[in-house]
């Protein structure tokens, strides 16, 4: 945990980033569309390589900083430079290395105090939607430099909360900022704590001791439900959980097996069993939240007696022996993956597969999935942009089946590599959508996965906290939120 | 005494370089990369490549033991994974909450299992004694968690006289100087903030001493008992002093020894950090941070961490070896 926005990885550092800094473009309160924050508008080049920003002139930073196009060359440099003074930093930029921004940009140049240019080295779409990440936040050149490596614990943005106090473990202060340039925040101070027993937290919630917790346990819905002092925020996370089968490993190669498994399993079983309702059954590897989701795509229907036939079909009339892998340990989007693996299973032995559980330790089973040791394996993944491209390219691309692949299925299709490169170079959005909704149908018929569940997010507030909303990406902006007396 | 004291202080060095070794070794040998770990399922080879760096994970085992080796006699931990801070700070920030519930449990504990445990001695095989057995049976029974829980539900929200978690109020605040927040209030002579940590102390320390309680409480029983079966109790009551002098002056102080020994001990775990109920009541002790360490590889905090606890249970201990000479004549560490 720590609150330098390019060097996090964990979703509870980033819930206090998105309070203090902002973006040149920002994704919208409810969907992962883009909006202009710190950019007041922007445009491609023909050969869509080059982009300009045209930036607020009326923003300065929490100390005073005004922010600028040096501003942003500063923050987005000292992750691109390898030259660049604050470049070498105790930590890693890790997600401009994740989002592979190092083969993304060519450079970036600040041509005067409002215009800001970056160049790609080829087109490439999502990268709007990277811009709108925490690592691509601007920070106070002034305070980097003061700070140096402590900047993560003196953070300075531009954003409607500035830091007030922060004691590790126990309690993150925030502070409106008074001079912020766009709407105040109703909220004069706002105190983050970490309540690490989900029971202890909802007590909390119910004495009235906090205005409201996230992450709560499918244990406490029905009674925040049925409490008048209490609200339940509830909505489809930018997430999925799947079954990825190996098609390196027979009888996976066969679309007929792979269909066969997708008709075995019971997901809305799972769903009220295993999730107590707070996910919903998956269709497609991209959650509905994403746009470009194909919603006419039907899904394989839950029908053991179809699945038997497919694989009779498929030459094993009574099935086959193999194993499936399990995460060892909750993932965000799968609460309880060994009662997953059990649940599925029971449902494919009722088919005539009989599958072993297999699981290791956390590290351990990472290396070998993406190693290709699995036949089957589950697994999942949490949006990092809200782009289509970080679902369908990072998890199903022939690009991303080289070891150690993220592609677990080790599914390369042609056809859905040419839709997904085509869809990066677009900047159209209505045309990458469509491209999109086409590869859904691809890796539906092919069937390289049993997309699961999308995992719910869930948060509970006093019934007198009004105006939070709750993203697709699990940002928790607290500008719009107000107390009512 | 002194050239004891001595000795074992300097034994103090080739302890901890032993812990430091089984450690570092425990960390580096079990299966699955740290890196890995903390990536999970967004692991990039470039990314991998550069956390393993960062870690130093790309060096030799020797290599990265002989580095640690020097940096602890520099006293430089390293730096955590998680936090970016160096591990000394992130344990100087979390010792004193730890060490403040430890001393409110033990305090509580002793005085509760001492009193309990001299009550049961001298009304043996009566109802008190009965009670306090059972009391004592219970207190080592109970599970933490659920007794932790057990008094959020009753005494913080059904009837709601203590705050549930945390250590202050959101509106207070002290200045941190000892990290004790009792002390620091009272050394800033703010008393509401100081009645404030102790009501937020209550909880966490009722349920941190039942253990503790119970252990003492039968400690003190038995020895106390073995202490008023021997022949010079009964010679001074027999020279008609009254009982509860003889008690108090003749068998308490020699029936204390043992009961010293298991409050050593039992304050040692104490200051390991609770992990339970630290985690119950959202206490920033070292319990539940090194817990946490452990959880997400963060090999440095782990390595830092186990060293304190070894060197504080060490010390404790050396501290209760002290204590024997002083509370009987004929032990004497210099010969």
């Amino acid at each position: 945990m720590g609150l330098d926005p390019a060097l996090e990885g964990d979703g509870e550092s980033f819930k206090v980033c998105d309070n203090i800094y902002e973006t040149l473009v920002a994704y919208c309160p409810e969907s992962t569309d883009l909006r202009p924050q710190l950019a007041r508008a922007w445009e491609a080049s023909d050969d869509r390589l080059t982009w300009t920003f045209h930036l607020r002139t009326d923003v300065r930073f929490h100390d005073g900083t005004p922010f600028n196009a040096q501003a942003m060359l500063f923050s987005l440099g000292r992750q691109f430079y390898p030259d660049h003074p604050f470049h070498q930093v105790e930590g890693t930029y890790r997600y401009w290395k994740d989002m592979g921004m190092d083969d993304i940009v060519a450079g970036m140049e600040a041509v005067d105090d409002s215009t800001f240019v970056t160049r790609l080295r080829e087109p490439y779409a999502p990268f709007l939607s990277n811009l709108a990440m925490n690592f691509c936040a601007a920070v106070s050149p002034t305070a980097v430099q003061r700070y140096g490596s402590a900047f993560f614990k003196n953070p300075v943005g531009t954003g409607p909360f500035r830091l007030l106090e922060w004691r590790r473990d126990e309690r993150l202060v925030l502070a409106r900022n008074e001079s912020y340039w766009g709407p105040k925040p109703a909220l004069e101070r706002l105190i983050f704590r970490p309540v690490p027993e989900a029971s202890v937290a909802y007590l909390e919630l119910r004495r009235g001791s906090v205005h409201g917790m996230d992450n709560v346990s499918p244990e406490h819905v029905q009674a925040i439900r049925g409490d008048a002092s209490l609200q339940l925020l509830t909505a489809p996370g930018m997430n999925v959980a799947y079954l990825a089968m190996n098609l390196e490993k027979p009888p996976f190669d066969q679309v007929l097996v792979r269909r066969a498994v997708n008709h075995a399993i019971d997901k809305q079983a799972l769903v009220d069993n295993l999730y107590q309702g707070l996910a919903i059954p998956a269709v497609n590897p991209l959650p509905p939240t994403v746009w470009g989701y194909n919603d006419t795509i039907a899904p394989y229907a839950y029908d053991p007696a179809r699945a038997r036939e497919l694989l009779r079909e498929a030459g094993f009339p009574s099935g086959f022996d193999t194993e499936l892998w399990a995460m060892p340990m909750p993932r965000p989007y799968m609460p309880q993956p060994t009662k997953v693996a059990e649940a599925i299973q029971a449902d494919l032995a009722k088919v005539g597969v009989r599958a072993r559980i297999v699981q290791y330790e956390w590290g351990t089973y990472l290396d070998k999935v993406y190693d290709g040791q699995h036949p089957m394996a589950l697994l999942g993944w949490t949006g990092d942009n809200g782009d289509p491209d970080n679902f369908l390219y990072v998890l199903l691309d022939k690009n991303a089946a080289t070891r150690p692949a993220q592609n677990v299925a080790f599914y390369r299709s042609e056809p859905l590599h040419e839709l997904l490169v085509a869809a990066r170079r677009t900047t159209d959005r209505a045309e990458r959508a469509h491209l999109y909704r086409m590869a859904q149908e691809i890796v539906h018929a092919d069937a390289p996965w049993v997309p699961l569940v999308h995992a719910t997010q869930a948060v509970a507030l006093r019934a007198e906290v009004q105006g939070f909303r709750l993203h697709p990406a699990g940002i928790e902006w607290f500008h719009p939120v107000f107390l009512r007396r | 005494m002194r050239r004891y004291l001595l000795q074992r202080l300097l034994l103090l060095i080739p302890t901890l370089v032993g812990v430091s070794l089984l450690v570092f070794l425990m960390i580096h040998l079990v299966p699955g990369d740290p890196a890995q770990v903390m990536l999970g399922e967004r692991a990039t080879p470039q990314t991998l490549a550069a956390l393993r760096r960062e870690m130093g994970l790309d060096q030799a085992l020797p290599v990265q033991f002989g580095k640690y080796l020097w940096g602890l006699l520099h006293g430089d931990l390293g730096r955590s994974l998680r936090s970016h801070e160096p591990v000394v700070l992130e344990l100087l920030q979390r010792f004193p909450a730890t060490c403040e519930l430890a001393v409110a449990s033990m305090l509580l504990a002793t005085t509760l299992g001492v009193g309990a445990g001299i009550l049961a001695a001298i009304r043996r095989g009566r109802a008190a004694d009965y009670a306090s057995i059972a009391l004592a049976t219970a207190g080592l029974s109970l599970p933490i968690f659920w007794l932790g829980l057990m008094l959020v539900l009753g005494l913080g929200v059904l009837i709601p006289l203590f705050p549930i978690s945390g250590r202050l109020s959101p509106g207070l605040s002290v200045t941190t100087v000892t990290g004790l927040y009792t002390v620091d209030a009272l050394l800033s002579g703010d008393l509401r903030a100081f009645g404030d940590a102790c009501w937020h102390l209550a909880l966490p320390a009722i349920t941190l001493s039942t253990v503790p309680m119970a252990v003492i409480a039968r400690m003190t029983r038995s020895s106390l008992l073995e202490t008023l079966a021997q022949d010079y109790i009964r010679t001074a009551r027999a020279k008609g002093l009254p009982f509860r002098l003889v008690v108090v002056r003749h068998a308490l102080r020699n029936a204390s020894l043992p009961t010293l020994t298991v409050i050593a001990l039992e304050f040692g775990y104490l200051l390991g950090g609770a992990v339970l109920t630290e985690t119950v009541f959202a206490w920033p002790g070292v319990g539940r941070w090194l817990f946490l360490a452990v959880q997400a590889r963060d090999f440095r905090a782990v390595q830092g961490g186990v060293l304190l606890l070894a060197t504080v249970f060490i010390v404790v201990n050396l501290i209760a070896d002290v204590l024997y000479a002083w509370l009987d004549p004929r032990i004497h560490y210099d010969t």
